[in-house]
């Protein structure tokens, strides 16, 4: 016989499992945007300071 | 006050640490859990949690570091999607043997162990090939060209194996023809030490693809970043159903190694990595001595080696890193000085 709670309990935990990686993958993904977007707006500015021009 | 669990002095510790990784994978292409794994087991995280957000972190990063590659045209996706059938299976084998050897109660020395010979084994190798001065030994040459590779430029060992045609044969970016059975047994073995140990592999494998199949460098890197996405995701999702995936460490890691790896990326077209070559042996080794300095403590009984190694990991992360971010300073205000009018 099939046990249904098991098997319930198992999928949850895959939900689970699956929607901690995916808020590592959002983060990612909204660091890299928002680092990027960071770089693009000072990293000039940073190079030229470090430069001391 | 806390933030994601965590006190305000271990949420700033956690990003601190990203941020110098950050630096180390942006910069070599490798570089990620192996210091973050030893680090959570001395900060005495369960072995679990360790190797499964040692995981999700390299996950997260080489998701980041895979897009800027991607974008320089370093990837090659049939080399990958093959990495990854051969990876998968060796993260599953890993991850049963951590499991296995954790319900006898000896997963915590044995990984210690094999992470003290393979980081020492890689350390010292990197260590003496520096100190030789022989820059033409398989690091990471940002400007090498992105087309078929030159003979001169493959290793001997690669050349031996490539000489072996075991069929089916697969062409791969560079003009390199290697055995199908070959790119799976390279992605199984360094899948099961990603998943025995919790590392990305990188630091094994971007070796393996120049060094056994013998692609171009900056491909291997691009390759082994984003076979790492794969991998690291399987795996950080496999630990993940056990519970060993915590977020409140691999959060504050990814916001400071996500900034770090941009720093990283932007020193290799400022700094020469042979300059600094030998301090990437030296954090190796400094790894590997953390391990067993920690291991010797636990044996007999000594708390105070456990700050000691702690302490150890961290110098030798901030020694490399300091040692990019210093040289690209240097490296700009010479730059700033000799285009300045006199």
């Amino acid at each position: 016989m099939v046990d249904l709670a098991a098997f319930a309990s198992m999928g949850a935990g895959s939900i689970d499992a699956a929607m901690l990686i995916g808020a590592v993958l959002l983060e990612a993904a909204l660091l890299y945007v928002g680092y990027g977007a960071l770089e693009q707006a000072f990293g000039d500015r940073v190079v030229k300071q470090l430069k001391g021009e | 006050m806390e933030i994601l669990g965590l006190s305000l002095a271990m949420f700033v510790l956690f990003v601190g640490f990203g941020l110098l990784i950050g630096v180390l994978f942006g910069f070599f292409g490798m570089g990620g859990s192996f210091l973050v794994t030893p680090a959570l087991l001395v900060m005495g995280y369960p072995t679990r949690v360790a190797v499964g957000s040692g995981l999700a972190f390299v996950f997260g990063t080489s998701v980041i570091a895979t897009l800027k590659h991607r974008d320089m045209g370093q990837v090659d996706y049939k080399l990958g999607i093959l990495m990854i059938a051969g990876t998968t299976a060796g993260i599953e084998v890993g991850k049963e043997i951590v499991l296995h050897l954790e319900t006898l109660g000896m997963a915590g020395s044995i990984i210690s162990v094999t992470y003290v010979v393979l980081l020492g084994g890689i350390g010292a190798f990197v260590t003496y090939e520096a100190l030789r001065g022989d820059d033409d030994d398989g690091g990471i040459d940002h400007d090498a060209a992105d087309g078929a590779v030159d003979a001169d430029d493959i290793p001997d060992i690669a050349k031996k194996i490539q000489s072996y045609n075991v069929p089916p044969m697969i062409s791969l970016r560079g003009g390199v023809s290697v055995s199908l059975w070959l790119i799976l047994a390279v992605a199984f073995v360094t899948g099961l030490l990603s998943g025995f140990l919790g590392v990305g592999g990188g630091f094994i494998r971007m070796p393996a693809l120049f060094y056994l199949i013998g692609v171009p460098v900056p491909i291997a890197v691009g390759t082994d970043l984003f076979e790492i996405v794969f991998s690291g995701g399987l795996g950080s999702f496999l630990y993940a159903l056990d519970g060993g995936v915590d977020l409140s460490i691999v959060l504050p890691l990814l916001a400071g190694s996500a900034f770090g790896a941009r720093v990283g990326s932007a020193a290799t077209s400022i700094v020469d990595e042979g300059e600094i070559k030998v301090y990437f042996g030296l954090m190796l080794l400094g790894g590997a001595l953390a391990v067993a300095v920690r291991e010797i403590g636990n044996v007999y009984g000594i708390d105070v080696l456990n700050t000691v190694s702690l302490v150890l990991i961290l110098g030798s992360a901030l020694l490399v890193s300091g040692a990019v971010v210093y040289s690209s300073i240097t490296a700009l205000r010479e730059d700033g000085q000799s285009s300045s009018p006199a």
